[in-house]
């Protein structure tokens, strides 16, 4: 059952990780156009620190440096008359309270919060490389239509809410469809974060004798599983690519771009 | 014990040199620089070669994708688009399975399933389907006139394939490539992650930076040493390729040379 359960854990990370990104980069892109300096700062140091630092490494990296701000976080809150350090020698001790989650918690959240970590740190990560799409398809936008905007006396936030944003998606949809496409790619390494997921599953179902199934031995098929796996994944980034083209054909419709003008030049 | 002892010891631990048990407790500074060092010997054993023999079958999968016959044409396509669409990490874990079953069948195979020669084969695979993509793209933006040259000048078949075809190829394809290259050497850090054991605790780099982590408990260290490493090793093969750029851009007057834009990406 659980490799079927597994599959749900890739989707349900595709479908929250993705909106999740997306507002990271919105709020990202927002702010490093902001006209208060140091908003503008942090938003370009969020971009340029999360995309110079090297894939995987991050992923591993950021799951325990979340953890332990955030028990070290409910520590200090929670139990202030702690006079020992937190960082003794090669350990990480906080009081029994500040524990995330709790250590007599169901199992069934130890896995949620486990899932929840993975889903901040794609997110984040992911969120830089959107932010910096969006950033350059706010610029790309034509200057005119702004100006145009502003001439009829919109203030800067309207200009943003009714020409801005609806504008740029076309812009920033060829970027954001290849960041789809591996972010796709990389929900394997769900694994590498400790989530039980498809990958944990087909090495546990496809080896001959695993603690979980002892009840139906066969010889290796770990081999069988990673290429149903191959083929799952083909699959979905097929379907995306079809789904990511129908899109682009509708966003283009009526833009003053070269996909706009050959959609127009086909209708007539 | 100083430093430089643990140099000696440890320097070459990646390939079975020294010091036979890692370390244990007491970590200190030296020992993590020395060893997450020595396991980038990995990384960089696996990219070069890995670029250099999927250099050959990215020109050659480029010309048969660009190839008007189907029987080039299609095995081409199929090829870029299985290595592209599925996660590197997944196919890591299906080929050393692939090669363990059929170690079963045919014993020369085994060599296969150590990480040198397995994962070698996968990266070769995989960055010769990245790079063909980018220079089937080159390809189809020849400018028009210099293929037009070509036959003017009486150039055909392979003397226009060496002297004017491949060569403006690969200088519109070589900003993009750089990319893949600095990719394919952030993609090396997987190996150790997926199915290839590391035999005798002989890692990568990344292998030897969380095996640290596991033990200290602190991210802190050794996440940012192997950040460092990378960029080092980043900021050598921008250099390299950008001197590899500015040759096949020779004949150009320098203000029309495409310029290098580095746009790392994060996992595939």
């Amino acid at each position: 059952m659980g490799i079927y359960w597994s599959v749900g854990t890739v989707l349900l990370l595709l479908a929250i990780t993705a909106p999740l990104a997306l507002l990271f980069g919105y709020g990202g892109a927002s702010a490093a156009r902001s006209q208060i300096a140091p908003l503008r700062w942090f938003g370009k140091t969020y971009m340029a620190v999360v995309r110079g630092v090297p894939d995987i490494a991050f992923f591993l990296f950021f799951v325990i440096a979340l953890d332990q701000a955030i028990e070290y976080l409910r520590h200090k809150v929670l139990c202030p008359d702690w006079d020992m350090p937190v960082r003794q020698g090669s350990d990480f001790v906080v009081c029994q309270q500040a524990k995330m989650p709790l250590g007599n918690a169901a199992q069934w959240i130890h896995e949620t919060y486990g899932f929840g970590l993975a889903v901040v740190t794609f997110s984040i990560v992911f969120g830089a490389f959107a932010a910096n799409v969006m950033f350059g398809a706010m610029r790309a936008v034509p200057r005119g239509q702004l100006e145009t905007a502003e001439a009829y006396g919109m203030s800067r936030r309207q200009v943003t809410r009714r020409i801005l944003v609806p504008q740029m998606w076309v812009y920033a949809l060829p970027g954001l469809s290849n960041l789809w496409m591996v972010l796709i790619k990389a929900t394997p390494l769900l694994f590498l974060l400790g989530v039980e997921d498809i990958v944990y599953w087909a090495r546990e179902l496809g080896g001959t004798k695993t603690p979980n199934f002892t009840d139906y031995p066969h010889s290796d098929w770990r081999m069988w599983y990673f290429l149903a796996l191959l083929i799952f994944y083909l699959l979905l980034t097929k379907a995306s690519e079809a789904v990511l083209d129908r899109v682009m054909a509708r966003l283009t419709r009526g833009q003053a771009t070269a996909g706009g003008e050959a959609q127009r030049k086909a209708a007539v | 014990m100083s430093c430089l002892q643990t140099i000696a010891d440890y320097g070459l631990r990646s390939l079975g040199i020294g010091e036979r048990l890692l370390p244990r407790s007491d970590f200190t500074l030296c020992q993590q620089f020395t060893l997450i060092g020595s396991g980038m010997i990995w990384n960089i054993y696996f990219g070069i070669f890995a670029l250099a023999a999927g250099f050959l079958l990215a020109t050659a999968l480029a010309m048969g994708k660009a190839s008007r016959h189907a029987v080039l044409r299609k095995p081409a396509e199929w090829l870029i688009f299985i290595f592209r669409g599925s996660p590197l990490f997944i196919q890591f874990f299906f080929a050393y399975f692939l090669f363990l079953s059929l170690k079963g069948a045919v014993p020369a195979f085994g060599l296969f399933t150590s990480a040198w020669a397995g994962a070698l084969v996968v990266l070769f695979f995989n960055t010769a389907a990245y790079s063909a993509e980018i220079f089937y793209g080159a390809l189809l933006s020849i400018p028009k006139g210099d293929t037009e040259a070509a036959d003017a000048y009486g150039l055909s078949g392979w003397s226009r394939f060496r002297r004017v075809i491949w060569p403006t190829m690969l200088r519109l394809a070589w900003p993009a490539y750089t990319n893949e290259a600095i990719f394919l050497f952030h993609a090396t850090t997987l190996v150790f992650f997926s199915g290839f054991p590391a035999l005798q605790q002989r890692g990568d780099a990344l292998y030897y930076a969380n095996y640290f982590a596991d033990k200290t408990f602190n991210p802190f260290v050794p996440y940012p040493i192997l950040a460092g490493y990378f960029i080092i090793l980043t900021l050598i093969v921008i250099t390299s390729f950008g001197l590899i750029n500015a040759r096949l851009n020779r004949h150009l007057p320098s203000d029309t040379r495409k310029k290098l834009r580095i746009r790392p990406q994060i996992i595939r």
